[in-house]
């Protein structure tokens, strides 16, 4: 039985949060009214011509920055010829022969902490093509060319990749880096996070690459995952049954998960790559990539190994951390604001946060609750006005719009309760009304230690100081 | 009022002693008479349009806000957009385009108080030699109308040299402005690429076209050179610099001026007696001071061969927006998207289109680019280089623009390559990106002969004010047709 390894390499198509288009000033937003964002050039009216858009340069650039890659400081748009309705010019402007950016690497954390370098083989920048409507046109097709020109930066990875799993963690570093350098909402909805895959499989051991299928256009981490697993089952399959895999392109269809074949490589069109000469070299000095290099935030690794060395974090909340830089930035407010511990802020922030941001489908770019609310509310817990269990009732409470932590304490009287005399009381009044439990645990069934601290608790309305109702309780019933 | 330059003309209305209207009217009347035999025309715009607009240029002046131009007519080639008037490309493809915008050659026309007659006729986009391959129709040489004008703005050179607007705008690309005003007897500029902004102009060779001035005499060409050139934000090959006051140096003496006579201009397939009429213009230049020497242009040869590579790849690509999805011709009844393409391109497009659609695309496929694009490219700068060498000597190339004059028509339609080989002493200053003038010279076969002036990169106003020289000394360019 041959053992197969599996050989997997990216392309991610990442929509630039540009105002405007790559070429001309026409307007960029997501969901506006078919056509009403298409600019001549847009709709390649006769005799318009492309002006590059500086920005999304910039941002080219600053992506390669931040995949340590060599940045050519000449590099040239080529003309990708091929006829297509939602191709207006009939030629897409891309990077062929010089992208801006060139090799590269990013480290991926896999699931056992252990970190790979994957390469990146090149990225340049395109503009994006309009979409067909296939429905509600009886028959016909409807063309909308708003997203046409939008600036797309391609980022092609090595064929580094080993599993589906290696994939997707490949996929989401490389998502949260272009959200923390601030250049695309990573929307992948709406498709401005957009992955091909190649996939092919060898016999372990092999140096020679199998021959490849390219799976189109999926647009979610966990679809990426299923369409490759799905595609080297059958590519496996496939050769164990003597067959032999051909190059082509393939569409994941989710509804059935399975990747059908589009188009075979006979069908691939030659697409005439040549400068375009409408359009200069893009060349530029060492001072305009300095220029960006000032403007680069701190990025994800070097973000999490200060979390672990600045605030004792453990890999794995250091890591959840720092995977968006909104979140990163909320945890930081959180200890700034609460001045407890980092671990306590980390747990607030990953769990109970987490949860109901995980409940309502949001994320940390609308928290329910802000961050120096928050912190204010772990004040409260480190410095004993409230419990660690009534301070996630205040919390509930802040979700639900009930006001800042102190109103909620005040207002509920849930401030904790430290007065010996009144935990006493309330001891004394437990002891008294469970003398069966009292006699088990004086005869050494300490168990019962438990049952007595929750009544005791349940007396105090959950307000009872946790340490001091031990203290006392012990001395009451070893008297 | 015709035979004048707008030179003249300006002065004209400036001291009253003509209106706009009288002008605009004038010319409109000729065109009504002429242009059933010259064709010159795709569009004419409306009589009441032009009054309107003649009697606005007439009141800006009584108010004293005329500026230089208000109110003298011109003539768009019909590949120059303008907003609300047909711009056809001499195309069935774009018989029904009306452009939603204004070229920047146009605007600024506009903006310098021009009055648009209307858009002249020309081969289709641009691409021929002869005006043949319009879809309205050849226009016709005013100085034999059995014979073309030229092209590919042979319908401009014919408006001009017929007198039915004293200037019209042209562009070129491997030497469709020199070529007809060489056939028709008038002045054409060709200047620097990038200096007249491409914007609104409907592609054929990116990297080669570009826009200029068809007009009556060099101090004409070098008055539009003020309107037409400047950096054009909106487009990327446009140079940004100072372009100064093209009439500033018109008067500059000639005396030191070295002229270098390429050998390559004058080998076999040039017609003697077109060879003979540049001779005699080159005494007349060194009459006037100027130093006469031989110079090498070794690669010329291999510039049209390049050019028939490059102009071709670039047209493949430029003209594949032309698919009937958005505007232009669109095929009856498509079955499918593949049958609305197919169709719609083969009925839209003329035969020359095609064949160089074809050739575009075959150069640029693969197995083919490297042998073929990339290595016209490479001759393309060896071309380029030469000229360079030979300004190290000379300040200006001197030859003739022809080397024959005009044909009649019909004699080429079928030999495309005869055909193409009238572009032989042109197509090599587009691929090195120089200016080049062609201004009368004088009649071979009683028809006329250009020569053509090369300069420098952006040395316009010396190129015009070597044109201009000539002018004052010979009247060539005074000659009119007698057809018209």
């Amino acid at each position: 039985m041959v053992e197969w390894e599996v050989v997997i390499g990216l392309e991610v198509h990442t929509q630039l949060a540009t105002k405007t288009k790559l070429f001309e000033g026409a307007p960029t937003a997501y969901g506006a009214e078919p056509n009403t964002q298409a600019g001549l050039l847009t709709l390649a009216m006769p005799g318009t011509l492309p002006v590059l858009n500086r920005e999304a340069v910039k941002m080219a650039v600053k992506f390669g920055l931040g995949v340590g890659a060599k940045i050519n400081a000449t590099s040239v748009f080529e003309r990708k010829n091929y006829f297509y309705p939602d191709l207006p010019k009939g030629y897409q402007i891309s990077q062929f022969y010089t992208p801006v950016v060139a090799e590269g690497y990013l480290d991926v954390i896999l699931d056992e902490g252990e970190v790979k370098r994957i390469g990146i083989t090149r990225a340049h920048l395109e503009e994006d093509a309009g979409k067909s409507l296939h429905e509600d046109f009886h028959g016909m097709t409807g063309i909308d060319l708003n997203r046409a020109g939008i600036p797309l930066l391609e980022i092609v990875s090595e064929p580094d990749l080993r599993s589906a799993k290696e994939a997707v963690a490949y996929l989401k570093t490389l998502h949260s880096l272009v959200r923390y350098l601030g250049i695309s909402d990573g929307n992948m909805q709406e498709g401005s996070f957009r992955c091909d895959a190649n996939v092919s499989v060898r016999p372990k051991g092999s140096d020679v690459l199998g021959t490849r299928a390219e799976i189109k256009n999926v647009n979610s981490f966990r679809f990426v995952e299923k369409a490759i697993n799905y595609e080297i089952q059958r590519q496996i399959a496939l050769i164990e049954e003597g067959g032999t895999v051909i190059q082509e392109t393939r569409l994941y269809d989710s509804d059935r998960d399975e990747t059908r074949s589009m188009r075979g490589k006979e069908g691939a069109n030659d697409y005439r790559y040549f400068p375009d000469p409408d359009l200069l070299p893009v060349v530029f000095d060492d001072s305009f990539v300095e220029e960006v290099r000032k403007t680069l935030p701190e990025l994800p690794a070097k973000k999490r190994e200060r979390f672990k060395e600045q605030y004792g974090l453990a890999d794995y909340d250091a890591a959840v951390l720092s995977t968006s830089r909104d979140l990163a930035d909320y945890f930081e407010e959180v200890v700034r604001v609460s001045a407890a511990s980092p671990k306590l802020c980390a747990n607030w922030v990953m769990v109970e946060l987490g949860a109901v941001l995980n409940k309502t489908n949001t994320d940390i770019t609308q928290p329910p609750v802000s961050a120096s609310a928050l912190g204010i509310l772990i004040q409260r817990v480190q410095d004993n006005t409230v419990s660690g269990k009534i301070a996630k009732t205040v919390f509930e409470a802040m979700v639900a719009g009930e006001g800042e932590a102190d109103d909620i304490i005040a207002k509920r009287g849930l401030r904790q309760v430290t007065d010996s005399a009144a935990i006493e009381r309330w001891v004394e009044e437990v002891l008294k009304a469970n003398p069966a439990q009292v006699e088990e645990y004086r005869s050494g069934k300490e168990r019962v230690f438990g049952f007595l601290v929750g009544q005791v608790m349940k007396a105090s309305k959950g307000q009872a100081n946790p340490q001091q109702l031990n203290e006392v309780l012990l001395k009451k019933l070893t008297q | 009022m015709h035979t004048k330059t707008i030179a003249e003309l300006v002065i004209e209305l400036r001291e009253k002693k003509i209106s706009s209207q009288e002008l605009v009217q004038h010319y409109l009347n000729r065109i009504k008479k002429y242009e059933p035999q010259l064709n010159a025309f795709v569009t004419v715009l409306q009589e009441d349009v032009l009054n309107e607009e003649a009697k606005k240029a007439d009141e800006l002046r009584a108010q004293g806000h005329a500026k230089l131009l208000t109110g003298i007519p011109i003539a768009q080639k019909d590949l120059f957009c303008t907003k609300g008037v047909r711009s056809s490309c001499g195309s069935k493809m774009l018989d029904n385009f009306i452009a939603p915008y204004d070229a920047t050659v146009v605007r600024q026309c506009q903006d310098a108080g021009m009055i648009l007659m209307g858009k002249t006729n020309m081969d289709e986009f641009a691409m021929g030699s002869s005006n043949e391959t319009s879809f309205y129709g050849a226009a016709f040489n005013p100085w034999d109308l059995e014979r073309v004008p030229g092209g590919s703005s042979g319908g401009s050179a014919a408006a001009v040299a017929g007198r039915l607007v004293p200037v019209a705008t042209g562009t070129d690309t491997g030497g469709s402005i020199r070529q007809p005003a060489a056939f028709t007897g008038v002045t054409g500029l060709k200047p620097t690429y990038g200096s007249v902004s491409r914007y609104g102009l409907i592609a054929f060779a990116s990297s080669l076209d570009q826009g200029g001035p068809m007009t009556l005499s060099a101090e004409d060409a070098a008055i539009m050179m003020n309107v037409m050139s400047g950096f054009d934000p909106l487009d990327s090959t446009s140079v940004e610099r100072e372009y100064g006051d093209f009439t500033q140096h018109l008067n500059r003496s000639l005396s030191g001026l070295k002229i270098g006579i390429p050998e390559e201009y004058f080998g076999p397939g040039l017609d003697p007696a077109v060879g003979a009429v540049v001779q005699e213009a080159i005494k007349e230049y060194e009459k006037m001071g100027a130093k006469i020497r031989s110079v090498h242009l070794p690669n010329n040869a291999l510039a049209l061969p390049a050019y028939y590579v490059i102009a071709p790849a670039e047209c493949s690509s430029n003209l594949a927006r032309f698919d009937g999805v958005r505007y232009g011709y669109r095929c009856e009844n498509p079955k499918d998207l593949m049958d609305m393409y197919c169709r719609s391109r083969a009925e839209g497009f003329g035969a020359e289109v095609k064949r160089r659609v074809m050739i575009g695309t075959y150069v640029l496929s693969s197995g083919h680019y490297e042998a073929l694009y990339n290595k016209a490219q490479c001759v393309r700068r060896l071309v380029q280089n030469d000229f360079n060498t030979a300004f190290e000597e000379v300040d200006i190339i001197l030859g003739p623009t022809t080397p024959n004059v005009a044909f009649k028509k019909g004699e080429k339609v079928n030999d495309p390559v005869s055909m193409y080989l009238s572009d032989v002493y042109t197509v090599g200053v587009n691929l090195a990106g120089l200016p080049g003038l062609s201004i009368p010279a004088g009649f071979a076969h009683g028809l006329p002969v250009g020569m053509q002036l090369v300069g420098n990169y952006f040395s316009e106003d010396r190129l015009l004010n070597v044109g201009h020289q000539y002018q004052q000394v010979t009247d060539w360019h005074k000659r009119m047709p007698a057809h018209v």
